[in-house]
């Protein structure tokens, strides 16, 4: 006799219940990702004390996590109106870098203004950049239909390629002695500190709070809600659906486009084709374990900056390759989102019907 | 029951998560009876019918086909022992003839023989009563002939036992009374016909036994003849149920006209017209039932109305008004209060994963100034709402989705009706609620027309039709075949219409 595996929906669960298949998702993935180390012939306490301990383990090296944790809070968030509204906005790293290049543009050409005009001129431009180009897939999905994934990911590759053939083409720097770069902004141009670490983490923060107000006490963020969870229920309640898409989307690449500028200026100094760092990537992961809430968006993006710099340091101090960190990462991606499925649905084993069949169906 | 019974389902048991669908239950057929299967929605009419198809397996108990004790582990084993389910929705490949959809999936040698094949059809055909041709196209028969090619199918596979979900549901009243003539000679052959559903009526006509079922068990068996329909609802409900309708008539002088369209015309997707040179008007303090078999544009006739379809051409006066081509959104800033309850209540008129309170505001919010969501006033409505209609929810703050069906359309009325519409569109308002919960949706109705309002209420059960509306009118293909008074109509003249007949005179205006 088979016993096969019995999976039901489920129709209610406790909170305690919650919180326990949520920490035992953590504790297992910390436990799996152990034992793949083991295999790999790594001691995995020593790698994850090293972790923490290469995050947090100085006050050099806690700055830099933050520094890490900015970009991936304010993208994250772009990545959220977009994802609130199920449009898979999968271009963050072509906003990012169109939102770069208007800001550097600002910066290279009227690199004399005050530092405070210059800044904010900047952040402007890099915003309409990242959402002229995030408006871009949006208009076609609004008129057209078309689908947002695959055209948000090429518009990365556009970005990225046109970037790559400034900085090797029109707007190399002739004094940097045959060296493929585009020339360094003025120090106005360079966003200050503030306890040490750029005053990106401010901007992130009040983000957090504006994109948390915006989606929860604003008409509009309840017209991308209500658009998000049904296209007809938005027709039938009169909302002119493709300008709720094309404002969200707007904003979207906007806020990535700004971690473009962020970027530019504080880290980088100049525009250059490997800005991005993947961090529009990450933080469809960060937005996606954080459900969607942009509180949530900045402690998981605060964790997910730990594991990057962690990772950066084992490579360094262990001479372990990074992408050691990369499985760690990717299981406990694995386990965070699984878990999913088992606060969704209950799993027995048991015999009796051998069909997955959800509770309910009956008619 | 004697051993030889057709079917004997002994004890039945199953259960999916939490809920028991089927508690324990006895359920028997015998040869040559036509035996009916009564109960609301959810009382566990389908789950005990797909164990005895072989499509889920019992928890526990046993059943006996024959006399011989069966385990079926997949549908191809019920087909074996002679049992064929006929589907409330048809499983047949529009594009192929009669004849392949009747050997689809049979076993059989690689090239088929036409003329074997052919003489075994016809020789069905011949024995039950049944006509279709098999050489005939699927999307062009209508919805009697494809139920009949359903039926030739489960018997070309050898079916003695016959299973029938619902299966006047998309029929006219002509088309039922054949389906009856075939049924009966099946009766005659010896088969044991199986009919689920819940339109009482037709039970009586056909049956020859009941068995009610009420929240996963089997309240009882009655002999056809002995049973009465009030009986029956209180076997069904587990309570006693009034079952009058009230219509209360309105004198003349009440009555204006308040919606009128005029040669109106839709086109959809496929370029065909959904909606042909529709001209009627609506009054205040009616009810203007719509009745017509499915897709006879009902559904566009609503939404035109509602702002939410283009039409092709034509003219909505509202008020002297036209309001043809107008958004949802200009309607209402014209001022002109119309409620909608669409026909897919959760994937068109409400939030599933929002609460009642963001579903609330979904009407109102428009006409808040600024640009921040004012939830207050909502809040209260809400509370109004759930307390007014009685909705049983565990607060207002749950997703309207953990609803049930019924709960889930009192909000959707109790939101439209809050906002004192003067026009009320419904589709199929009572779909899927049980008997209860559909009398205070009438009463709810009503009560809107005495207060004034021009009610559309698309229906699909043409007694309901007939009890509560002030006039039907009658929609085939799209077109207006005729508009009646509904006292003074028959439900044999309606189907008249239904099927396409133009009524010469007694038009009403």
């Amino acid at each position: 006799m088979i016993y096969p595996i019995k999976i039901s929906k489920r129709d209610h669960l406790p909170r305690g219940k919650v919180l326990l298949i949520r920490t035992s998702a953590i504790v297992l993935s910390i436990l799996f990702s152990g034992v793949i180390l083991l295999f790999f012939g790594l001691n995995p306490i020593r790698i994850f004390g090293t972790i923490i301990e290469g995050a947090l383990g100085s006050q050099m090296r806690i700055e830099q996590t933050i520094i890490r944790a900015i970009p991936l809070t304010v993208t994250s968030l772009g990545i959220l109106v977009a994802f609130k509204m199920k449009f898979w906005n999968i271009g963050g790293e072509g906003q990012i870098m169109i939102g770069a290049l208007f800001a550097s543009f600002v910066a290279l050409n009227f690199g004399d203004l005050p530092k405070p005009l210059l800044l904010l001129l900047m952040a402007i431009a890099s915003m309409i950049g990242g959402g002229i180009w995030a408006l871009i897939p949006a208009a076609f999905k609004a008129k057209m239909g078309t689908n947002e994934t695959i055209f948000t990911l090429m518009m990365n590759y556009i970005a990225i390629k046109f970037i790559t053939y400034l900085q090797f083409g029109p707007w190399r720097d002739p004094s940097a002695q045959g060296f493929p770069k585009i020339p360094n902004f003025s120090e106005n141009g360079v966003l200050p500190a503030l306890f040490g670490v750029h005053i990106g983490w401010v901007v992130a923060i009040v983000l957090v709070a504006a994109v948390y107000l915006f989606m929860n006490y604003t008409k509009k963020g309840y017209e991308i809600s209500v658009v998000g969870a049904s296209m007809d229920t938005a027709r039938y309640a009169g909302m002119n659906i493709p300008s709720v898409i094309m404002t969200a989307m707007f904003i979207s690449g906007g806020l990535c486009g700004l971690t473009g500028m962020i970027q530019a200026s504080a880290i980088e100094k100049t525009l250059t084709y490997g800005l991005s760092a993947n961090y529009g990537f990450t933080a469809i992961i960060t937005t996606w374990l954080a459900r969607l809430n942009a509180v949530a968006v900045l402690f998981v993006c605060i964790a997910f900056a730990v594991l990057l710099q962690g990772a950066a340091f084992i490579q360094s101090a262990m001479h372990v390759p990074s992408s050691v960190a990369g499985v760690v990462q990717g299981v406990i991606l694995f386990f965070v989102l699984g878990s999913e499925f088992f606060l969704q649905y209950r799993v027995r084993l048991g015999k009796g019907s051998g069909l997955f069949v959800s509770a309910g169906k009956e008619a | 029951m004697s051993a030889e019974a057709a079917i004997r389902m002994q004890n039945i048991t199953k259960s999916f998560g939490s809920v028991i669908a089927n508690d324990h239950i006895d359920f028997a057929v015998q040869p040559g009876e036509i035996h009916a299967l009564l109960g609301e929605n959810g009382a566990g009419k389908s789950t005990l019918m797909n164990m005895l198809s072989g499509i889920y397996r019992p928890d526990s108990g046993s059943i006996f086909i024959n006399g011989e004790e069966v385990h079926f582990s997949a549908p191809r084993d019920a087909i074996k022992k002679g049992i064929g389910m006929i589907h409330q929705h048809f499983k047949l490949v529009d594009i192929m003839t009669a004849r392949d959809n009747i050997i689809l999936g049979q076993k059989s040698s690689f090239f088929t023989r036409e003329t074997g094949l052919n003489k075994k059809i016809s020789e069905i055909s011949d024995r039950y009563g049944l006509d279709v041709n098999p050489q005939k196209k699927v999307y062009q028969m209508s919805v009697g002939e494809k139920q009949t090619l359903e039926i030739i199918k489960v018997l070309y596979r050898g079916a003695h036992i016959l299973i029938m979900d619902e299966p006047t549901a998309v029929l006219t009243p002509q088309e039922i009374g054949k389906l009856f003539r075939i049924i009966r000679s099946l009766k005659e052959q010896g088969c044991a016909v199986i009919i689920i559903t819940h339109k009482l009526g037709e039970v009586m006509e056909i049956s020859d036994r009941i068995t009610v079922l009420r929240k996963g068990r089997s309240i009882g068996t009655v002999n056809t003849a002995d049973a009465e329909i009030p009986s029956l609802i209180e076997m069904m409900v587990g309570r006693k149920v009034d079952l009058k309708i009230k219509r209360e008539a309105l004198s003349a002088e009440q009555k204006k006209e308040l919606l009128r369209l005029d040669a109106v015309t839709v086109i959809d997707k496929d370029g065909k017209a959904a909606l042909d040179d529709v001209s009627f008007s609506l009054n205040t303090a009616e009810i203007l039932g719509v009745a017509g078999v499915a897709g006879s544009g009902q559904k566009e006739l609503c939404e035109t109305i509602a702002g939410l379809q283009i039409a092709e051409k034509g003219r909505i006066f509202f008020n002297e008004e036209n309001i043809l081509g107008k958004s949802p959104r200009e309607i209402i800033k014209l001022g002109i209060r119309m409620g909608f309850i669409p026909e897919d209540r959760l994937g068109m008129g409400l939030v599933a994963s929002m609460d009642i309170i963001h579903n609330i505001i979904l009407k109102e919010y428009q006409s808040q100034k600024g640009i921040v969501l004012h939830r207050k006033s909502s809040i209260e409505k809400a509370g109004q709402i759930v307390e007014r209609l009685d909705i049983q929810t565990p607060g207002l703050t749950t997703s309207v989705g953990k609803l049930s069906g019924g709960n889930i359309q009192k909000v959707l009325l109790g939101r439209e009706i809050d906002s004192n519409p003067k026009v009320l569109i419904t589709a199929y308002p009572v779909r899927g609620l049980d008997i209860g919960a559909s009398y205070k949706i009438y009463d709810l109705l009503n009560e809107q027309k005495r207060s004034g309002v021009g009610v559309i209420f698309i229906g699909e059960d043409l007694d309901v039709l007939l009890e509560l509306c002030d006039r039907i009118l009658v929609l085939t293909g799209g077109k207006i075949t005729g508009i009646v008074d509904a006292p003074k109509v028959s439900k044999e003249e309606i189907g008249f219409l239904m099927t396409g007949g133009m009524r010469s005179g007694g038009v009403s205006s």
